[in-house]
């Protein structure tokens, strides 16, 4: 199902997303895109030049957009808010919370930017802390795709599935792991490598990143298992748990706080259903700067490196 | 010819489908019910309700084009109360139109009720929106009334706002937003009674209010914001149909009417009285409340006519 990652063509998550959205309008006619004045960075601008007449420019008023969206689900209209995530979610928390959440109004909110890499904006633009918000509403499905090939599913069953649903986008480009015969399904983990030493338990491009690290662990004879969680909530609670006992030894590993995220919603699995020590790799509950890509990865912690390590630790213990 | 049509033509008195009166005293009666409902729950909130019950019911009896037998009915005019604390004004409201029975009233705010604190619409058909969060309600109307422009509708959005809640940046936003897209099939009922939970203490305890009370100075707000605006007295049921018939006539922008009105109005010592936003009567403060909204006897069922 993986392709080499050497290799793997690069696609901007973003990029794929205005195009999908594009081409499923017209398999879904009731599908809208609600923009808050960023459709050239999160290229909803693909889907506004294609499909204009589905394509709402609503401002900089994010809590009115999503309000907005909220009444359009209501006379049966598919709305896909495009913003960037720090603001999608945390701008209008209460919106999503009351006209949304409550209601289970068929709302797709898509946060754009998500995590560290968001082209020079800095900590007001990077979202640390939106997979924990969305991950606490009640009611709210949340997805965190990997690369293009996901992406395209994901956006197609968000069409398929009647309820709110959050799903994480990235800015750069980002390496396709996932070949023709993948198949997302919503609420799926997806074992992505068998091994036998530790589990890496990875979400969104992060999942990439733990793939180098395991091809790094694999050279030192260290065999990884990778279990990839698209779906953070409902989460797969019975594939994290069956990958923990694999090998008694789990990493978790996102562009994303390590407070609430994948790395907390494992810990609570595991606590609850398997205890299992862990190391969890991600936002060392801080906010971010503006830098090169790379710059920040290295500051933050998020290499392939820092994971590749954070399992070394693991196993030394 | 609909209820629409028979407002749109205008004439005073003996507009729509109920002689004035009759609005009057169906006014009256959803003043007293809210009561009633609130003595019985030991809670809720009673300020707000009485001062838009003229408001509602002039929109529910005369002028929505709705089926009470049928709540979800696609092509039904759409209302969204965005001062949700104002609940139980909408529900005495709905119950007087027969969407259920007004025994049902008196399980508000009980555990499992369908009427919750604040609407909640996977709870009781009939409720378009779920509002309760102040500011939030003009936006849904926005999506409500492009919905209607998209699928070429003729569904009506109406949202009633508190003038308190118009504090709120969202209101604002929305407010821009349906000016921009030049939403004439919205309208936004203010139900200005220039009072609010707390507000603003005066120098003897006493409450000024928020806003410039000149209801001007509240149109001209609107008004920079690109709304075409209408002032009534909220009280006075002809003159609120007039202004209905008004917003439903405007073409090209959204409108706004902003009713005058008196918190607690219809009960002598819950009007003007901030206290009474969110206040349980005593049995006896019941009795003499219902004595005079012209109620004769204190429970539901007593007054059930019809």
């Amino acid at each position: 199902m993986m392709l080499d990652i050497k290799d793997a063509k690069q696609e901007a998550l973003r990029v794929v997303f205005g195009e999908t959205l594009s081409d499923l309008a017209e398999e879904f006619p009731d599908i809208l895109v609600l923009d808050g004045d960023l459709a050239n960075s999160t290229r909803a601008d693909i889907f506004a030049e294609r499909q204009p007449d589905k394509f709402l420019e609503m401002g900089i008023a994010e809590q009115n957009m999503m309000g907005a969206a909220a009444g359009l689900a209501t006379v049966g209209f598919i709305p896909f808010i495009s913003t960037f995530a720090a603001f999608a979610v945390k701008r209008s928390a209460d919106q999503v919370r009351v006209v949304v959440a409550q209601p289970g109004l068929n709302v797709k909110i898509t946060g754009g930017y998500s995590g560290l890499l968001t082209g020079k904006t800095g900590k007001t633009h990077q979202s640390v802390e939106d997979i924990a918000v969305m991950r606490a509403m009640p009611n709210m499905t949340v997805v965190v795709p990997a690369d293009g090939p996901e992406l395209r599913q994901v956006l197609r069953a968000a069409c398929l599935h009647d309820g709110p649903m959050y799903i994480r986008l990235t800015r750069d480009p980002s390496p396709v792991i996932f070949d023709d015969s993948y198949s997302f399904v919503l609420g799926k983990a997806v074992v992505v490598r068998e091994g036998s030493d530790i589990t890496i338990i990875s979400t969104g491009v992060q999942t990439v990143r733990a793939l180098e690290a395991a091809l790094m662990l694999e050279q030192e004879g260290i065999g990884v298992h990778l279990l990839h969680v698209p779906t953070i909530k409902p989460l797969d609670e019975r594939a994290i748990v069956e990958a923990a006992a694999r090998t008694g030894r789990v990493v978790t590993a996102e562009d994303h706080s390590i407070l609430g995220g994948l790395g907390g919603a494992v810990a609570e699995t595991l606590g609850e259903q398997h205890p299992t020590i862990m190391k969890r790799v991600g936002w060392r509950d801080t906010f971010g700067e503006s830098g090169p890509d790379d710059a920040l990865l290295e500051k933050y912690g998020l290499t392939p490196h820092h994971v590749a390590q954070a399992a070394r630790e693991l196993l030394a213990r | 010819m609909n209820v629409k049509d028979h407002i749109a033509q205008g004439k005073s008195g003996q507009t729509g489908q109920l002689p004035i009166d009759e609005l009057t005293r169906l006014a009256a009666q959803v003043r007293a019910d809210c009561v009633r409902a609130v003595f019985q729950a030991q809670g809720g909130h009673l300020g707000g309700p009485l001062s838009c019950a003229d408001l509602l019911v002039a929109l529910y009896f005369d002028v929505l084009s709705i089926r009470p037998d049928e709540p979800n009915w696609p092509e039904r005019d759409r209302f969204i109360i965005s001062k949700g604390h104002s609940a139980i004004g909408l529900y005495s409201t709905l119950a007087a139109r027969g969407y259920f029975e007004r025994q049902e009233l008196l399980t508000f705010d009980a555990i499992d009720s369908r009427l919750q604190g604040h609407p909640d619409m996977t709870r009781l058909p009939g409720i378009d929106m779920s509002s309760g969060s102040l500011g939030q309600g003009l936006s849904p109307g926005i999506g409500m009334a492009l919905g209607a422009r998209l699928r070429g509708k003729s569904w009506h959005t109406w949202v009633l706002l508190g003038d308190g809640e118009c504090q709120e940046g969202q209101i604002w936003e929305a407010a821009f937003v349906a000016a921009r897209y030049k939403l004439d099939n919205l309208t936004a009922i203010l139900d200005f009674n220039r009072l609010q939970q707390y507000g603003w203490p005066g120098a003897n305890g006493e409450r000024t209010p928020p806003w410039d009370p000149d209801p001007a100075a509240m149109e001209a707000r609107w008004r920079a914001f690109g709304w075409h605006t209408v002032s009534v007295d909220g009280h006075n049921m002809a003159a609120i149909l007039d202004a209905y018939r008004q917003a439903l006539a405007h073409r090209g922008h959204p409108t706004i009417i902003v009713a005058s009105t008196i918190k607690g109005k219809g009960v002598s010592f819950m009007s003007g009285a901030y206290e009474w936003h969110a206040k349980v009567p005593t049995a006896a403060e019941l009795e003499q409340a219902l004595s005079e909204l012209g109620q004769t006897q204190n429970g539901i069922d007593d007054d059930a006519g019809h």
